[in-house]
């Protein structure tokens, strides 16, 4: 649970190279290279960074469809992730996910999800399967306000709380579903009440906050890991963007996004490090070039990688 | 060789198979101690404890969803679905997850779960218990669909799916739990995606599965009778499907009859009489026939549940329809 400062700076690190993988899609986007729709985690990568620092490697999280924050977190190689959201053979999906189903189960990755809250119950049985094995492994299931609406986050709160299932339950609540605001949707103002309803513990975390997100998630992993059960972990955020590249965002106001463009993330974390004497402005601006040489070298993976074959098509329906 | 019901069939291949491989385990509603409603898991949770034989609560689409991440994450899961009819509950984790992990995650998922659940009427249970919805399985890629008429390809079949690394919806069929059988002792199984030929003829090809067989098999007693004789293909599986099978059959017959329970609109027989056609349209001597329930939800009262269901005579007159 300690913070080293060499912690800290692979936080901040991993913190800016989402946010710059984020602005290299949204060009792509823009291009046409990458196709369908697309949902940006911009502002909202202290929740990702925080809670999978946490965790291991063989531990397990499911993600939502704004899941390339998840994804590069939870440490799948950035050029694959970049190549798969081009739909190029070398993607960590093999082309055939995308954006909202990208996948990487060597990092133990079960996949972003085009369905809300449809990944938490498969989280839950990731967390059975552990169990069920005799390992220590948890389950993150990261899902967003919208989502706790859904028939199934109850289900699967009451089926980890009954069963004891090492789960933990991080809410991104970045107040807006698509275009209808958490308070005109949600019964109760924190989503954390909502685990008094299953008897598990309920925290409130500043979502902006790597730091608080990463301890909290660590005794909630704790928890998990000592078979004492679920958490539900909400985290108070904000996304930058729209919910979709393209959304008009008529349903909130300029005010309120630059108010929480006050407390991003990164540039909290950037003036922790400074203030706080743990690294020098001048290593922080080493580690945005470092970023940008990461970024330029996945976007030059993934514009030169092939497409897959037709044959490639029928392949994987099932295993043999 | 000795008879046993299908129940007992299918309740021996599940703990054979939970002997065999300590991956695997079954959850659903009220299968523990008191062994499931049909009693499909009787005596399991005596053997083998709550760890491996797990009530779980009325939360189809949450248990489902525990099944495929269990499923991906090294267990062999066995949920069951106590009517098909609550496949609709679960909907999303069976048709936009279970079926499409795999190939969404270019290939790296891997999902050897079995979904059990129990089909069909005939026992006034009225419209939202009595259904036959394998065609919306099939209709999905990415699900194995599975439907024994007898206790031993009930046995051998549910040992194959549970090997299977592939999801597998399991379609049992109420009528068919007290049906006896010969089953053979020891270890075996049954293949999917090949199907038998139950009674040889050589003038109409008879397509059937579930409970429908059996009712095909006694109709093909019938015109025998009246001289008229009829070879009676079960499928057993309808993914993967032995087209191969019906189009042989075809090829020596010239005319086909595909029956089942499932309402005829869009039923699985829509899609085989279009594949037959596809593939061996110079063979057929008459149109391909269908035998099937009629396209209303099905009623409560016996004579009407009856009237709507698929019948022996039924078959006998699409028979002499073509014949």
């Amino acid at each position: 649970m300690e913070l080293s400062s060499d912690k800290l700076l692979i936080m901040y690190e991993d913190m800016v190279k989402i946010r710059r993988f984020e602005e290299k899609a949204i060009e792509f986007f823009t291009q046409g290279l990458i196709r369908g729709s697309m949902h940006l985690y911009i502002g909202e990568e202290a929740v990702a960074v925080g809670v999978c620092h946490a965790l291991r490697q063989d531990d397990y999280i499911v993600s939502t469809h704004r899941g390339h924050g998840h994804c590069l977190a939870k440490g799948t190689d950035i050029n694959r992730t970049m190549a798969e959201l081009l739909g190029k053979a070398t993607g960590c999906c093999k082309g055939k996910g995308g954006s909202m189903h990208i996948a990487d189960l060597d990092t133990g990755n079960l996949g972003a999800n085009g369905i809300v809250a449809a990944g938490i119950p498969v989280a839950v049985g990731a967390a059975l399967s552990s169990q069920y094995r005799g390992t220590d492994q948890v389950a993150v299931a990261f899902f967003g306000d919208g989502a706790t609406n859904q028939g199934v986050f109850h289900e699967s709160m009451n089926l980890a709380a009954i069963w004891r299932l090492p789960v933990l339950f991080v809410c991104e609540n970045n107040l807006y579903g698509i275009t209808v605001p958490a308070k005109e949707a949600v019964a109760v103002t924190d989503i954390a009440d909502r685990a008094k309803a299953y008897n598990i513990p309920g925290v409130i975390v500043d979502g902006n906050d790597v730091r608080a997100v990463y301890q909290a998630a660590c005794q909630a992993v704790a928890r998990a890991r000592a078979g004492a059960g679920p958490t539900l972990l909400e985290c108070k955020t904000y996304r930058h963007e729209g919910h979709y590249k393209g959304d008009p965002c008529v349903y909130r106001s300029d005010e309120e996004l630059r108010q929480w463009k006050e407390r991003d993330p990164i540039q909290h974390l950037a003036k922790v490090l400074v203030g706080e004497g743990i690294a020098a402005q001048t290593e922080l601006e080493q580690i945005h070039r470092q970023v940008e040489q990461a970024i330029a070298a996945a976007s030059a993976f993934a514009l030169e990688s092939p497409e897959p074959s037709p044959e490639d098509l029928l392949q994987d329906v099932f295993a043999s | 060789m000795r008879e046993i019901t299908y129940l007992q069939a299918l309740t021996e291949a599940l703990r054979e198979e939970m002997h065999r491989d300590p991956n695997v385990f079954i959850m659903g509603e009220d299968i523990g101690l008191h062994g499931g409603i049909f009693q499909v898991t009787k005596g399991l949770f005596q053997e083998f404890g709550p760890k491996r034989v797990r009530n779980t609560p009325i939360s189809e689409a949450g248990f489902v969803g525990a099944a495929i991440g269990a499923s991906v994450t090294g267990t062999r899961p066995v949920a069951e679905l106590m009517y098909v009819d609550f496949t609709a509950v679960a909907m999303d984790q069976i048709a936009n997850q279970m079926a499409k992990l795999r190939y969404m995650f270019g290939g790296k998922a891997k999902l050897p779960m079995v979904i059990r659940t129990q089909q069909g009427g005939g026992r006034g249970n009225a419209a939202q218990h009595s259904q036959s919805l394998e065609a919306w399985f099939t209709h999905v890629p990415g699900i194995k669909v599975v439907l024994p008429a007898t206790p031993k390809d009930a046995k051998g079949l549910l040992k194959t799916a549970i090997r299977d690394d592939n999801p597998v919806l399991f379609l049992e069929h109420k009528l068919l739990y007290a049906t006896k059988g010969i089953v053979p002792d020891g270890d075996y199984t049954i293949p999917f995606g090949q199907a038998e030929v139950k009674r040889e003829g050589k003038d109409i090809t008879l397509v059937s599965y579930s409970l429908m067989l059996l009712k095909t098999l006694k109709a093909a007693e019938e015109l025998a009778q009246e001289g008229i004789d009829a070879e009676v293909i079960d499928l057993k599986t309808l993914v993967p499907l032995d087209l191969a099978a019906v189009i042989r059959s075809v090829q020596k017959t010239g005319r086909l009859v595909i029956c089942h329970e499932a309402h005829r609109r869009c039923g699985a027989g829509a899609d085989l009489a279009a594949q037959v056609m596809e593939e061996a349209f110079d063979y057929l001597d008459a149109p391909v026939q269908r035998v099937a329930a009629l396209d209303v939800p099905i009623p409560y009262n016996g004579k009407l549940e009856m009237a709507t269901l698929p019948q022996e005579k039924d078959v006998i007159e699409a028979v002499k329809r073509i014949i």
